[in-house]
C-alpha cells in the first residue's frame, strides 16, 4: 500500500484537481453558453483561443502563465501589490495551470450539451410568461446539467494528469506542487524507486478510469434525454 | 375585435402576408402545409418578428407602431403541434409553470381535460393525447388572454382527436377565450372555426 508521502501526493493531486475544476467550472460554462448561443464578431477567434491549450505544447502554456503570473507579469504583479500573494511554486499555481489546461475540454462538453437543449422548449416557456433568466434557470441549465457534469469530471481528470504546464509554471516542489505525474517523473529519475512508480501510476490510471467512466455515463444520460434534476 | 393582424414576413424564398380582423370565438387559419400558417402564430406569440405590420389583441397592440411586447408579457396560451412538455418536470410542475401564484384549485379549473390522474407522471410516460391535453392545460393555467393552437390534432389518432376537439370547443364556448388556430384539415376547420380564413 501507499506510504505517508505517497498519500500526501495523492491528496495534493486531488486538491489541485478539485480546486482547478471548481474554479474553471463557471468560466467554462459561461464560455460554452456564449459559444453555443450568442453570435458576435470574432467568435471564431475566441473559439480558437479557448482551444489553444489543447494543441499548443504544454511547456509554452506554462511559460505564458509564468509571464502572466510572475512578479513582473500583469496578473502576478497585481496579486503581489494588492494582496501580497504569489502563486509561483505554490499549489494554487498548480491549480491555475491545471485549470487552464482543462478549460477547452470542459467548454467542449458543456457547449455540446447546451446546444442540445431544444430551443422549442425555451420558446414554449417564454409564451408561458418566463423571462430570459427564468428560462435559463428552469430549462437551459437543468437540461444541460448532465453535459455540464460530464465536462466537469473530464476537467477534473485532465487536471490530475497535468504535467508540462505545471512543471514549467510552478516547478516540482514536493508537498506543494508535486502532483501525481510530477512525483512519478521524479521517481523515474531515482534508482530503486520502481515500486513507487508502479503504485503511483496505478493510482493515476485508476482515478482517470473512474473519471472517464463517470463522464461517459453522464453523457449517455444526457443523450437519452433523462435528467439529473 | 379579438385579433387584428396585418403583417408581412419574408422567410427565405417564402413570403408570408396576412390581413385579418376577427371577432370572438375561434378563428381558423386554413391552408396547405408550408405556407407560413405556423409563422403567423409565432409572430402573434412574439417568437418571430414580422418585417412590417401590426398585431393587436382586444385592442392592445402587441407589435407595430414602435411596440414589440416580449413573448413573456403577451399572455398567449400557445399549444404547439408537438406538446413541448418540459421533460425534466412532472406533469404537475409542467401545468403550474406559467400559473404564477394562482396554483390553488388549479385541478378544478382544468378538470374538463381529464388529466387529474396524470399529475405525478413524467412527460415521457404519457401518450400523445395525454401529452396534448396537458399542454392545453398548461397554456390555460398561464392566465392567457387568448389561445394559439398550431395543428393540435395532427399527431393524434381518431379517438384522441375527438377528445381534444371537445376540449377546444369547451374553451371556445365555456371559458370564452379568443382562439387563433392553424390547421390543414377542412373537417377540423369547419367544426372548430367560428370563422375560417384561407391562406
Amino acid at each position: 500500500m501507499l506510504n505517508a508521502t505517497e498519500w500526501g501526493i495523492v491528496a495534493l493531486s486531488l486538491r489541485v484537481g478539485g480546486v482547478a475544476m471548481l474554479v474553471t467550472l463557471p468560466v467554462a460554462f459561461a464560455l460554452a453558453w456564449l459559444l453555443a448561443r450568442v453570435r458576435f464578431p470574432g467568435k471564431v477567434i475566441v473559439d480558437a483561443a479557448i482551444h489553444l491549450p489543447l494543441v499548443v505544447p504544454p511547456v509554452v502554456t506554462g511559460w505564458l502563465l509564468l509571464l502572466a503570473f510572475g512578479p513582473n507579469g500583469p496578473i502576478g504583479g497585481w496579486l503581489q501589490d494588492w494582496f501580497g500573494i504569489t502563486v509561483l511554486f505554490r499549489w494554487t499555481g498548480a491549480a491555475i495551470a491545471a485549470g487552464v489546461m482543462a478549460l477547452p475540454l470542459m467548454v467542449r462538453a458543456m457547449r455540446i450539451s447546451i446546444e442540445a437543449v431544444d430551443r422549442r422548449l425555451e420558446n414554449a416557456a417564454r409564451t408561458l410568461g418566463a423571462g430570459p433568466w427564468r428560462v435559463f434557470w428552469t430549462l437551459t441549465l437543468p437540461l444541460s446539467i448532465p453535459g455540464v457534469l460530464a465536462g466537469a469530471v473530464l476537467g477534473f481528470a485532465r487536471s490530475i494528469g497535468e504535467f508540462g504546464a505545471t512543471i514549467t509554471f510552478v516547478s516540482n516542489v514536493p508537498g506543494e506542487t508535486q502532483t501525481l505525474p510530477l512525483a512519478i517523473y521524479s521517481a523515474l529519475q531515482q534508482p530503486g524507486a520502481d515500486s513507487m512508480v508502479w503504485r503511483l501510476s496505478c493510482i493515476s490510471v485508476g482515478l482517470s478510469l473512474i473519471a472517464l467512466i463517470a463522464s461517459e455515463l453522464l453523457t449517455r444520460r444526457a443523450g437519452r434525454g433523462l435528467h439529473v434534476l | 375585435m379579438s385579433f387584428e393582424i396585418d403583417i408581412e414576413k419574408r422567410l427565405g424564398d417564402a413570403h408570408v402576408a396576412l390581413t385579418l380582423d376577427a371577432g370572438d370565438g375561434a378563428t381558423v387559419l386554413f391552408g396547405p402545409s408550408g405556407i407560413g400558417k405556423s409563422s403567423v402564430l409565432n409572430m402573434v406569440a412574439g417568437l418571430l418578428a414580422p418585417d412590417r405590420g401590426r398585431i393587436a389583441v382586444d385592442g392592445d397592440t402587441l407589435f407595430g407602431d414602435g411596440v414589440d411586447v416580449p413573448p413573456e408579457r403577451r399572455r398567449a396560451g400557445y399549444v404547439f403541434q408537438e406538446a413541448r412538455l418540459f421533460p425534466h418536470m412532472r406533469v404537475r410542475a409542467n401545468l403550474l409553470y406559467g400559473a404564477g401564484d394562482e396554483t390553488e384549485g388549479f385541478e378544478d379549473r382544468i378538470g374538463f381535460l381529464g388529466i387529474g390522474h396524470l399529475l405525478d407522471r413524467w412527460p415521457r410516460t404519457l401518450s400523445g393525447g395525454e401529452a396534448q391535453r396537458v399542454a392545453i392545460g398548461r397554456a390555460l393555467l398561464s392566465r392567457p388572454r387568448f389561445l394559439l393552437l398550431d395543428e393540435p390534432l395532427s399527431s393524434l389518432d381518431r379517438a384522441r382527436r375527438e377528445e381534444i376537439t371537445r376540449a377546444i370547443e369547451h374553451v371556445r364556448d365555456v371559458v370564452k377565450l379568443p382562439i387563433l388556430m392553424v390547421t390543414h384539415d377542412p373537417g377540423e376547420a369547419e367544426r372548430i372555426g367560428t370563422r375560417v380564413v384561407r391562406m
